[in-house]
């Protein structure tokens, strides 16, 4: 490619990384050309940091950089590759002798020591050996899996323990997988000999990391940036009953005191003691990988909401506001919940219909048309009876009922999950699993107009 | 120190920037490249401790340029920033005026000539003479080419940011009284932030975007024995491996590269030939500084050291 050739493909390229979401204006293009010509672009390396460093301006941006960066050049080199019509000779024709279980050992070698090169090598190995069993099956992500699953690769971690052959770094997986799928797919376009429509990166593939032990980090400062802007949204609304009100009534019964004269003013009291904002977070193991994403969530209104009380349920309900309010650290409120919620000691089940039931019987008294119900959860009721009237009732005294489902709507109401029917009494559900949703859903709450999606 | 020639590639800044003993990777070597040749600010972002500010201070001796630099906080205003007037000066200088009567007043020895073609005492108390230059202005000012380091950029507001942007895109600072004050050479900017709020959008597009993060055990190594080299070198290896799994563990504050340093150093002074136990935990203070954070890694970690030494539980 001559660097007339690259102008033009650095351009498409940006057109895809706008088309992802991130900001990259004129200015930053004619920065990536500057530092393109300052750098042997020949490198792969300095080129892709160059442009790197001028056009993914935050964390976030990077990574959705090096998806689209990876796709969109290893597709122009396919493309040009076609066009040319080079294509590269079968390699390995006695992949079929090969004793299997050598070449397992040899796979797993190959990708403990963590090299590029032996890595792609060794995945075309698997792809020659495992692939042909039954031709492959056409679709690329079903084939890494069964790939992977012949192999009998498991990442170390949780129950690493008890796997035959030492465990694998879990990002090792992952880089090995990303060359399966690559050779798969270039095995794919030289058998079509045409290029497959390119898809756009899929949402879940930026969605939040939401596992704990993953990036907690990455949760953390998407909920401190939130509540930022929850906290002026908040001083607003605040500042405008700064003024006490006069309490008439009390105050001409004070003046009984006096002759009628009301010499002494009795005021209303300042803050309503009745918390308005009354969130039930699912903490069941059906979105164990959500939970951590919703107690930040929780965590992050109770900074910004006083008027808040916070509940966590499996099968049973629990007040958890206390634990929220005693503690400043996040980490240190899911270790108190998970240990004293009180909601540990069940089978681990959502119950949502006895959730309800519970729920209305302790709060009945204080929800009024005033407040307002944040539901986090899957609704998924693991068969049980899902009581809706029960939440309808709910939803009637409550003056705004908002349900976060941690699942994309394609999933609602298949399988046990039966939103459909709770979000008829909802005020409005949300799919919410990025900060994206979580950021639209605070400007519905907050009064503002929900973002386009 | 003299100015060394300027650097051509990625490889002499990286060569360079090693030799004043900053070790920086790939990414951080191009993007130091990138800065002094295209003239755009960095930004770099990253956790605590990570070297952001070392980074700015070894583009600074490695380039033989003067650091400036502008610490930020909450509150910081122009007047602490860009400039101000020495309104004492000014104040003395009219009042030495006033007693010499208007018609007697000689000319000023720094002040520009009116545009009457006479100096008024007005033109004269709004001179550079009377100008207290704060870190931008001086940046901007100096005859040197320098490194101006704008540090914890997200502890200001969003309205300092703004104030940047004129700096930032023509490196240039105007002032109402005097004009514009155009930067006399081109230096180089790095600006770091923890990342404790989001960035305008604004200030991004002006710069170089390069995102550090604790480096992998073979580069900590490195440079943990560059700063204590007379320590062993399985020794050092086994300290960065205990640093790492520190890190994995969900902390408050991990450990950042300046402790792992402390942490090698402190080992030296105690003489220690291993890390087991009995010596992790007297000494896991100088890297873990939270109540919270102390136990949970004496009690993951401590464990899995190991009483009895010899050979590690996990090499």
């Amino acid at each position: 490619m001559s660097r007339d050739g690259l102008a033009p493909r650095v351009v498409e390229f940006c057109e895809e990384l706008r088309a992802e979401g991130l900001k990259v204006g004129t200015s930053e293009l004619l920065d990536a050309f500057s530092a393109l010509d300052a750098v042997p672009w020949t490198e792969p390396t300095d080129f892709r940091e160059a442009l790197a460093a001028t056009v993914a301006k935050s964390q976030e941006d990077r990574r959705i950089f090096e998806l689209v960066f990876d796709r969109y050049f290893f597709r122009a080199a396919e493309a040009e590759a076609l066009e040319r019509e080079v294509r590269e000779e079968r390699r390995y024709e006695g992949a079929d002798r090969l004793d299997l279980d050598q070449l397992r050992e040899a796979i797993r070698q190959a990708i403990a020591d963590g090299s590029d090169g032996e890595m792609r090598d060794a995945a075309r190995l698997a792809i020659a050996a495992f692939g042909r069993q039954g031709e492959g099956s056409g679709v690329v992500g079903v084939d890494v899996q069964r790939i992977r699953r012949t192999l009998g690769l498991q990442a170390s971690g949780r129950d690493g323990a008890e796997r035959e052959g030492p465990a694998l770094d879990r990002e090792q997986i992952q880089a090995f997988e990303r060359h399966l799928r690559r050779e798969l797919e270039r095995a794919l376009i030289e058998r079509t000999e045409k290029m497959p429509p390119s898809r756009p990166l899929a949402e879940l593939d930026r969605a939040l990391p939401t596992s704990p032990t993953q990036d907690l980090a990455a949760v953390h400062r998407a909920v401190t940036q939130l509540k930022r802007r929850l906290a002026t949204l908040g001083h607003e609304q605040r500042g405008r009953r700064r003024g006490a009100a006069v309490d008439m009534r009390r105050t001409m019964r004070a003046s009984l005191e006096t002759g009628g004269v009301p010499l002494r003013l009795r005021y209303r009291p300042k803050h309503p003691r009745r918390p308005e904002i009354y969130v039930l977070c699912d903490v069941s193991t059906s979105v164990t990988s959500a939970s951590v994403f919703f107690l930040s969530v929780l965590h992050a209104l109770h900074d910004s909401f006083r008027k808040l009380r916070s509940f966590v349920f499996i099968e049973r309900i629990s007040e958890v506001t206390d634990v929220f309010e005693r503690e400043r650290d996040f980490r240190a409120i899911s270790q108190r919940i998970s240990r004293e919620g009180g909601v540990a000691d069940v089978s681990g089940y959502t119950d949502y219909g006895r959730v309800w039931l519970e729920f209305l019987e302790e709060i009945a008294d204080d929800l009024d048309p005033r407040s307002t119900v944040i539901v986090l959860g899957d609704a998924r009721t693991n068969g049980r009876e899902p009581h809706a009237e029960v939440f309808a009732r709910i939803a009637e005294r409550a003056g705004r009922t908002f349900w976060l489902n941690p699942e994309p709507r394609l999933y609602w109401n298949y399988g046990d999950s039966v939103m459909a029917a709770y979000e008829r009494h909802c005020t409005k559900a949300f799919e919410c699993w990025t900060t994206q949703h979580l950021e639209n859903f605070v400007n519905v709450v907050a009064g503002g107009a929900a973002a386009v999606e | 120190m003299t100015p060394e020639p300027p650097l051509d590639s990625v490889a002499d800044v990286k060569l360079a920037l090693a030799e004043v003993g900053y070790l920086a990777d790939e990414r951080a070597a191009l993007v130091a490249y990138l800065a002094q040749q295209l003239g755009k600010p960095v930004l770099v972002e990253g956790p605590a401790g990570v070297g952001k500010t070392e980074l700015a201070k070894a583009v600074s001796r490695a380039t033989g340029r003067a650091l400036i630099r502008l610490q930020c906080y909450e509150g910081l205003d122009e007047a602490k920033a860009l400039y101000e007037w020495n309104y004492r000066k000014q104040l003395l200088r009219i009042n030495a005026q006033q007693h010499q009567g208007p018609d007697a007043s000689p000319p000023p020895p720094a002040g520009e000539p009116g545009k009457g073609g006479r100096a008024t005492p007005w033109d004269e108390i709004f001179s550079e003479e009377f100008l207290l230059t704060r870190p931008l202005l001086e940046a901007i000012a100096s005859e040197q080419p320098v490194v101006l380091l704008i540090d914890e950029i997200d502890k200001t507001d969003q309205e300092f940011e703004a104030m940047l942007l004129e700096v930032l895109s023509d490196f240039q600072i105007s002032i109402p009284e005097l004009g514009v004050i155009e930067a006399r050479t081109h230096p180089i900017v790095l600006l770091t932030s923890n990342n404790s709020r989001e960035l305008t959008e604004a200030l991004k597009r002006r710069c170089l975007y390069l995102w550090l993060d604790y480096p992998e055990v073979e580069r900590e190594m490195e440079i943990v024995r560059l700063h204590a080299p007379e320590l062993d070198e399985s020794l050092a290896r086994r300290l960065v491996e205990v640093i790492h799994m520190v890190r994995q563990l969900d902390l408050k504050k991990p450990p950042s590269i300046a402790e792992s340093i402390d942490w090698a150093r402190a080992l030296l002074l105690l003489g220690a030939d291993q890390i087991d136990r009995p010596l992790f935990e007297p000494t896991m203070s100088i890297i873990v500084k939270h109540r919270t954070d102390i136990d949970l890694v004496a009690e993951r970690i401590g464990v899995q050291l190991g009483t009895p030494p010899e050979l590690e539980a996990a090499g």
